[in-house]
Parts: structure tokens; sequence; C-alpha cells
């Protein structure tokens, strides 16, 4: 056991005195938060807009001020004929540009049907989409407020609520996506680059001529990164929740466990590459290719799965971080309990012990 | 000096057709100070890994220490010593808690090693460098200090991987001098080497050439045996031979 003590602090000096690992292991979370958090968000708010308004009546004036008066659309200037919407688009600052037609309010007043148009700049299809969306909404509400509640013959009218994420809050997506992220970064990577290390100077060799038994050598250069990243996750929740207004709905014994088993998820897949390669480079590069690229792009982090191809629909199961997601977002936005979450648990687990295994008989092949 | 500390019989290690090392057969004395000579890919490493427990050999016996190579190899690691051909220290730990890393892994106990690092330090005249990082010491520095952690828990026999590559011919010497200090303790040592001069140093030498043993005794009886006034030319003599 004090062998073991030893090792830990030996690796625990490692870490502290290097410093571009520290500043990986503390800065990046924090940097990736808030970057996620404020600067990359797929909300929209105040958008450019323009108007072009032939009715110009009391009618159009309060419709265009009440789309205004929201924080997503911003009025930036009025048209007056149609020549004028493509230059306005091409200026590439407006967003969207509404029509409205001669004799709107006549029109909705005696024909109880008028019309107007929206163009948008689809060039950013996202965008265009969700833009459309907000002004219907807003158009919407405005008609019923016109129509005081008159019964309009054959509408539906559909009452929206956006259920665990009422404000559609895009960062609720990041911190779980980040969080993953991170995790991944420093267990997987870490680990394979702190062993390829030793491999690397020769000191491997040392350790095992010693009387140190293999598996101990592996877990004491293990355990001070399950440590670190397990710290690393609660400054990650601690920021989203105080930053960001990130709920945390489920048990946060459930979370805190969740996040020790990723990590340890993440520590055995980091094993595993540095059982499969000796250079340090090679062992980032895997990381960096095989883990961190897949769970970016992936793991329904950025892109949703349901849109993807169907084949990397298949394969996105197979990445530990996708069911990580599902747990983060179960727990936090739904208050899940442990029954709901059973099943991505159980995944990460297997994972975990089929991936230990496949590195502890190419480790003992090496020492043969 | 009668009982061996290491005895090797028809020990042969193959990888795929590749014969590393060829059915190769020696005793060491304990106390002894055994050259390994051979050219760079010879089979030196090979035979040394697998008496150190890092390599399972393909056919042969072998005993180190008293023990057997293949069934045996925790009680062999307990006894060795080990210093491979690169840098063996952590260059971002210091002079001393390298000891004590080293030290702690042999398992040995607070005071042992508080007793050790004192005397370490002040064999080697490094009491002001203890607390340094391994990093700033010049090489020749680092190569005692990295014999003198590969004994720290007073190992039977010692293996040494061509120990003094890159290093100047002043401190070889000081290098040899702490040899002998640890072979006049009884300790055995085996090591392997590129420089002639240093195999004058050893009690015994053998030099292997395509993964066989082609001479096996001490240098003043191989010079004698290849009619050759130094180590080189018997060397050269076995080195040509081949090709």
């Amino acid at each position: 056991m004090k062998q073991f003590f030893e090792f830990v602090k030996k690796e625990c000096f490692h870490i502290f005195r290097d410093r571009r690992t520290l500043i990986i292991l503390f800065g990046m979370p924090v940097v990736l938060i808030v970057l996620f958090g404020f600067a990359i968000t797929n909300e929209i708010r105040h958008a450019r807009i323009a108007v072009l308004d032939y009715s110009q009546d009391a009618l159009s004036h309060g419709l265009v001020s009440k789309i205004t008066a929201s924080t997503y659309f911003d009025l930036a200037e009025n048209l007056r004929s149609e020549k004028e919407i493509l230059p306005a688009f091409k200026k590439g600052d407006i967003r969207m540009v509404i029509v409205i037609p001669n004799g709107f309010s006549r029109d909705f007043i005696r024909e109880r049907k008028a019309a107007i148009q929206l163009l948008t700049d689809a060039s950013d299809p996202n965008t265009a989409t969700t833009l459309i969306n907000y002004a219907n909404a807003i158009i919407g509400q405005y008609q019923q407020e016109q129509t005081h509640l008159q019964h309009l013959p054959l509408t539906i009218h559909p009452e929206v609520r956006m259920v665990y994420n009422p404000m559609l809050k895009s960062v609720f997506l990041f911190v779980p996506g980040v969080m993953t992220l991170i995790l991944m970064l420093v267990c997987a990577m870490m680990t394979s680059i702190t062993i390829t290390r030793e491999k690397e100077l020769g000191t491997m060799e040392i350790l095992l001529v010693s009387p140190l038994r293999p598996v101990l050598i592996i877990a004491g250069k293990v355990v001070p990164y399950v440590l670190l990243s397990f710290f690393i996750s609660i400054i990650i929740l601690c920021l989203g929740t105080w930053i960001f207004g990130m709920p945390v709905k489920g048990s946060i014994l459930l979370l805190l466990s969740a996040c020790g088993l990723f990590c340890l998820t993440a520590l055995s897949l980091g094993i595993l590459i540095s059982s499969l390669t000796n250079s340090q480079q090679t062992a980032m590069m895997i990381s960096m290719m095989g883990l961190l690229l897949p769970t970016i792009l992936l793991s329904g982090f950025v892109y949703p799965i349901e849109s993807m191809p169907v084949p990397l629909q298949i394969v996105s199961n197979i990445l530990p971080a996708k069911w990580f997601i599902i747990i983060l977002k179960d727990i936090m936005l739904k208050g899940s309990g442990l029954p709901q979450i059973a099943l991505p648990m159980g995944i990460l687990a297997g994972m975990t012990c089929f991936f230990l295994i496949v590195s502890l008989s190419k480790f003992k092949i090496r020492l043969s | 000096m009668t009982q061996a500390a290491i005895t090797t019989t028809a020990l042969t290690k193959r990888f795929g057709n590749f014969i590393a090392t060829n059915a190769i057969s020696f005793d060491v004395a304990q106390g002894e100070i055994f050259g390994f000579l051979g050219a760079n890919g010879a089979g030196k490493t090979t035979a040394m890994r697998m008496l150190c427990g890092l390599l399972r050999p393909s056919s042969g016996e072998a005993r180190v220490a008293g023990f057997d190579i293949y069934t045996q190899t925790e009680q062999i690691k307990q006894r060795i010593g080990y210093m491979s051909q690169k840098f063996s220290l952590y260059e971002d730990l210091t002079v001393k808690e390298n000891i004590r890393f080293y030290g702690g892994i042999y398992g040995l106990s607070n005071s042992q090693i508080r007793e050790k690092t004192a005397d370490l330090l002040q064999r080697l005249s490094l009491e002001q460098e203890g607390n340094m990082l391994v990093r700033a010491l010049p090489l020749g520095w680092k190569q005692k200090l990295a014999f003198s952690i590969a004994v720290i828990h007073d190992p039977s026999i010692v293996f040494l991987d061509e120990p003094t590559g890159g290093v100047d011919p002043i401190t070889r010497r000081q290098f040899w001098d702490l040899i002998y200090e640890s072979a006049a303790k009884g300790v055995t040592i085996f090591v392997t080497t590129h420089y002639m001069d240093e195999a004058e140093y050893c009690n015994r030498i053998s030099i292997m050439v395509d993964g066989k043993i082609k001479a096996l005794d001490t240098p003043a009886a191989l010079k004698k045996q290849f009619g050759a006034d130094t180590m080189n030319e018997v060397f050269l003599q076995l080195a040509r031979a081949k090709s």
C-alpha cells in the first residue's frame, strides 16, 4: 500500500509541475463553458429586419411594432418598393423582410382574411427557420389580440409549451456536452499520454522490473486523474448552475455517481489507447481523432442524432459520450431517477468493463 | 564467490523466424563483474530483458539469484536492480524525490529511505543539489545518481544496460569506481557496453555475435587466446569472422 501511495504522490508531482497540463486541466473547462454559454449559441436575439409596408394603416403599424418590440427582432430599415428587397439582403445584415400588402386592415376586417409575406435569408437555413417560427408566433398573438377573442371559424390554435427547457436556452444543451468533452479530454487523453510518456522515457521498463505489480502501476497512474476529473466535473456543474442557471432536478448523488462512472469509462479508454502505442504523439492523435472529434460531432452535443444519416446514427451508439449526455440531460433537466437511466448507465458500465479487459490482456501480452 | 548468481542453459528467444538469442549458456558468480559485449543487434539486450523478467524466453533454463525465471519472477524482482540504456530518472522530480520514489516502490521504510538518502547524497557529493530538479544536473551526475538509485534496495544483482552511453571518459571512470564499490560489497554486476576500455575493467566478459556467445573468459585470457594486445582487437576479430 505504501508503494502505491508513493506512486500516486510521484504522479501528482508530474501533474502539478507541468504548467501546460495544469492549463489544460483547469483553464479548458472554464473557457469552454463560458465560450459555449455566452458566445456560441443557436438562440437568436436582435435579428435585423426590414419592413415594406404598402398599407400604412393602424393595423399594419401595430403589427410591425409588436414584432420589433420583442427582443428577437430589431427594425433596421423601412423599404419603399420591392426593388429594394434584394439589395437589402445583399448588404448582408438584414435577416428577414416583412411585406405588408395594400389594404391590409381592410382585408382583415371585412374579409376576415389578410396576407402578409415573410422573406428570409436562407443561406443560413437554421436561422431562417427559427426566424420564421418566432415571427409566426408573434403574428399569431397579434391576430388573437385584434380579433378580441372572437370565435374565428375553423381555426386550430396550437398552444405550445416547451417542457424541461421553457426558455429554450441552448446552454442547457451545452453544459452536458462540454462536461462530456472535458472529461473525455482529461481522462482519456491525459491518461494515455501519461502512460506512453513513461514508455517513451524508459522509466516504464524500470517500473516493470521493480516488484510493483503492473496493475498497481496502471492504477497509480490513473488514480490522480480520477480525482482530478471528478473535481473538474464538479467545477463545471457549479459554473453551469450558478452562472447559467442550469437546473439539477434529479438527485445530486445520482448525478455525481454518473459522472464517476463516465470518468472510469474514459479512463479505461485512455488505458486502452496507451496499450496500443508507445509514443505520446500517437496517443494524442488517437485521442484527438478517435475520441474528441466523434464526441463533438456525433454524440448529439452539437448536431441532433435524429437528423444524421442512419449509418452515423448506428455509429453514435458506440460512443460513450452519447449515453453520458443522455444521462446528464435526464437527471438535470427531467429529474429522472435511477430506473429511467438504468439502460444508459448499464451500457457505460459494460463499455468500461470491455475496455479494461481488452487493455489488461494487451498489457499482459506485452509483458510476457 | 562459489555460489552462482546467474546460471543459464541454452536460453533462447525467438521473435517469429528471427532468433535473437540462440541457446546461450553461462554462469555468473556472486560478486563478479560480468561484461556482456556484442555489436548492436547481437542479442545482448534481449538476453538481459529475459533475465530481468521483462521478456519470456522461448526455451532454455535460467536462474537468477537462485530463482527460476519462468515461475519466480516476483522473488527475482525483489533481488535485482536495473538501469536501462535510456536515462531512467524522472527529470521533473528533485534528486531527493527520485530517491524517495524508487526507495518507496521497493518497499523501504521511511527511516531507511532517510538514511539512504543522506548516505547517497554524501557519497556522490550532491548534498547541495538534493532539492534541485534532476533536469538541471549534468549528464554524468545523472548517470551516477541513476546507478546509486538502482542499488538503493541493496539488490544482490544489478543489471546495467549500456550505462555509460554518451558520457565523457572521466565521468565513465568515476562511474566505474561506483561499480567497483558495489562489487566490493558482494553485489554481482551484469553490464553490457560498447566501450572496449570498460571491458578491461570486468572480471570476466562474454562476447555475443548473432545471438550466440562466441567467447567467454577473463580479459587477459581472451587477449592471449586471440593473440591480441587489446580487447578492441579481440572484438574486431570475432565480429569480422561472422562476415
